[in-house]
């Protein structure tokens, strides 16, 4: 019974670290732009067809980093092309703009890739399996969380302790002012869109390998799931975004090890609106201060 | 310069719209015949999740069509086109689909792969009086009470207990099995072997579920792992097949696969590699059971190194292969029979139809339902990277 829960428990933990890794692309972009960015689970089903692709060609090794490159400049492109020009128009637009590039991308998949599922290239280093006793896990379920954690401890130093973070956390304050100190908004902002991407990638890479097949729609559902992470979190906060990952992770398999893998899904969805209702700023979120 | 684009632009216009008007209206006199020609509909997902099974159905069609390209009605040989149509595996495109069919003025309709979307299109085909041949849409509801649906292949309930069969007299007696909600075939299946392996004597220790589009099997598997049985029935689509395996093989869980006809696809073994090993299905048809249908269509296939890429370069034959050629075949048969191309006529024809000649599977005669009297079923299995005829299971 006890070998029962803890296989449970980590087939939770290298869901939700997946998970978390997307979901630190949202909080992020929204720390900084005040908008959602609807295509970001694309932009992760994406990353799984660059895999694809890459592994045919080159080895392992390669492929990972030259993956994460794509990933950071369609990411990067597509903030170029559908949300810088609307950085002065009003929040609603560059949100129904992200709306828009998540379809133009899952579109673009069906169109170039057909809708048909397409197999996900196994890197053998990440399938080894280990057997501890009646346990039996991958390598992969292992390396998601702690690569997770990992990134997340790095992250928030880079955010906390240097000159950058210090930018990023200024922009995310008030942008104006910031540019008028003389911080380069547009650069910050495209460093948010490469740090976010490059979680994406790896978080694709992680959730893929454990999937074996990439379709066009792959990124949406674990999209809605990433971004109700963050919201969980506290949307704008990182460490937030990790723990709501793991938390949507590790309820999701534990609801489904009961037997209601019907409401998996609506328990997340339900997850969102009890958090909404109760504590609209999340678990770690920013308190909105009023100004009188 | 632009003027004259203008008037060309316009010329061609109208020459497009008297061109509609004119096969129009021959559609509604003659009912499909268009001068020599007649459109006969296919009906397949060449995309979604059913997309590699309906790529290879809609090979067989084409071979199907090369093999016998005419047909003669009151005397005179039609030549007979083929009217491609996308469902998409979606219920919802099925539809569109299916009035795309209609309005081309097909004179019946052949298809597809997987049962949604055929209970979906169902009723339209009816409507319009076209009779549609199903070829491994399996679950009963395709032609339940639809007077316009024939099938070739057997039924879902068939195959549960074809299964039920194999696994209790294999030494299996306590089983788990995974369902997919609201997907009618993997229902159907699980339903059925449930029923019959009680019957049996045998009992299903854990019956799983998992919603559609799930990719995360691990936590039903463990569950299955915990509950130490020794095979797992999992007739789902397709797609999710290389999932469980693969994953059932990372958490350690070694058992019995066993899975019904969707399963039995060269694709399995590709994407799931060695976790392949030893999956039992059962399929319409293996090879070797018509060696000249088999040397047909392999020779067919080589022709054209593009045919044999959609085959997934290989040039086996799998089930969908035989039906598929033979759904083709009975309704051409059929509007023989019939001597026309009025579709109420051709329903009639189908209806009593009792033909042996020309089919891979064969012979075809249909009951009150409007499916493929059949008995058998062929039982293969995945040994060393290959599918393997195994044993042929019948049921009374």
């Amino acid at each position: 019974m006890i070998s029962y829960m803890l296989q449970q428990l980590l087939n939770g933990l290298s869901l939700g670290g997946a998970y978390a890794l997307i979901a630190i692309g949202y909080t992020m972009v929204y720390g900084i732009l005040r908008m959602i960015n609807f295509a970001h689970g694309d932009e992760f089903m994406m990353a799984g067809y660059f895999m694809i692709f890459s592994l045919a060609v080159f080895p392992w090794y390669v492929a990972v980093p030259f993956v994460i490159l794509c990933t950071i400049v369609l990411g990067v492109l597509i903030e170029r092309v559908a949300y810088k020009p609307l950085r002065n128009a009003p929040r609603m637009s560059v949100m129904i703009s992200a709306i828009g590039i998540s379809y133009l991308l899952q579109n673009l998949a069906n169109y170039l890739f057909t809708a048909m599922p397409q197999s996900y290239p196994q890197i053998d280093i990440l399938k080894h399996v280990y057997e501890f006793g009646s346990i039996s896990v991958s390598r992969v379920t292992i390396i998601a969380p702690v690569l997770t954690i990992v990134l997340t401890v790095l992250l928030v130093l880079l955010v906390n302790h240097t000159k950058l973070g210090m930018a990023m956390r200024a922009c995310s304050k008030d942008q104006e002012t910031a540019r008028i100190m003389g911080i380069r908004v547009d650069n910050i902002i495209t460093i948010t869109f490469v740090i976010g991407c490059g979680l994406a990638a790896v978080g694709s890479i992680l959730y893929f390998t454990d999937r074996n097949t990439v379709q066009p729609y792959s990124g949406s559902l674990p999209g809605l799931k990433c971004f109700v992470a963050a919201v969980i979190g506290g949307i704008g906060n990182i460490q937030g975004a990790v723990l709501g990952g793991f938390i949507v992770g590790i309820c999701q398999i534990v609801i489904t090890a009961m037997g209601y893998s019907v409401f998996s899904d609506a328990f997340t969805f339900a997850l969102l609106v009890i958090i909404l209702i109760f504590k609209p700023s999340g678990l770690f979120g920013e308190k909105a201060v009023q100004k009188v | 310069m632009k003027k004259t684009f203008v008037i060309a632009l316009s010329c061609m216009l109208m020459a497009s719209l008297v061109g509609c008007g004119s096969s129009s209206s021959s559609t509604s006199s003659t009912g499909g015949a268009s001068g020599d020609t007649i459109k006969i509909g296919i009906f397949e997902p060449k995309t979604g999740e059913n997309g590699g099974g309906g790529a290879q159905e809609e090979l067989a069609i084409e071979y199907a069509n090369y093999v016998r390209p005419t047909v003669t009605v009151g005397g005179k040989e039609y030549k007979i086109e083929l009217d491609w149509q996308d469902n998409q595996s979606d219920k919802t495109v099925a539809v569109t689909a299916a009035q795309k069919l209609i309005s081309d003025g097909v004179v019946g309709v052949v298809g597809g792969y997987g049962s949604g979307v055929c209970i979906a299109a169902g009723s339209y085909f009816a409507d319009a009086q076209i009779p549609a041949i199903g070829t491994s849409c399996t679950n009963a509801n395709v032609t339940l009470g639809n007077d316009y649906y024939f099938r070739a292949c057997y039924l879902d309930p068939f195959q549960g207990e074809v299964m039920a069969n194999w696994a209790y007299s294999n030494g299996y007696t306590e089983v788990a099995t995974i369902d997919n909600i609201g997907n009618e075939y993997t229902s159907g299946l699980v339903k059925t072997f449930t029923d019959s392996f009680a019957e049996l004597g045998g009992t299903v220790v854990d019956a799983e579920t998992f919603q559609t589009n799930e990719s995360d099997f691990k936590a039903i598997l463990t569950n299955i792992k915990n509950s130490g049985v020794k095979a797992v029935f999992a007739p789902t689509d397709y797609l999710y097949a290389p999932l469980l395996l693969n994953q059932a093989h990372d958490l350690g869980l070694d058992v019995q696969w066993i899975a019904g006809d969707t399963w039995y696809s060269n694709v399995l073994i590709q994407d799931a590699g060695d976790n392949a090993n030893g999956v039992v299905a059962d399929t319409f048809y293996s090879e070797g059971g018509n060696p000249e249908f088999d040397e047909g269509f392999k020779a067919w296939l080589n022709e054209d190194a593009s045919r044999k890429a959609t085959n997934l370069d290989t040039d086996a034959i799998v089930g969908n292969h035989a039906v598929s050629y033979d759904a083709y075949m009975v309704l051409i048969e059929a509007i023989e029979e019939a001597d026309s191309l009025e579709g109420a006529a051709i329903r009639e024809a189908l209806a009593s139809l009792n033909a042996s000649e020309g089919f891979a599977c064969g012979p075809y005669s249909f009951d009150v339902n409007g499916d493929a009297v059949k008995d058998t079923s062929y039982i293969c299995q995945i040994t060393d990277g290959e599918w393997k005829y195994q044993s042929t299971e019948t049921v009374k």
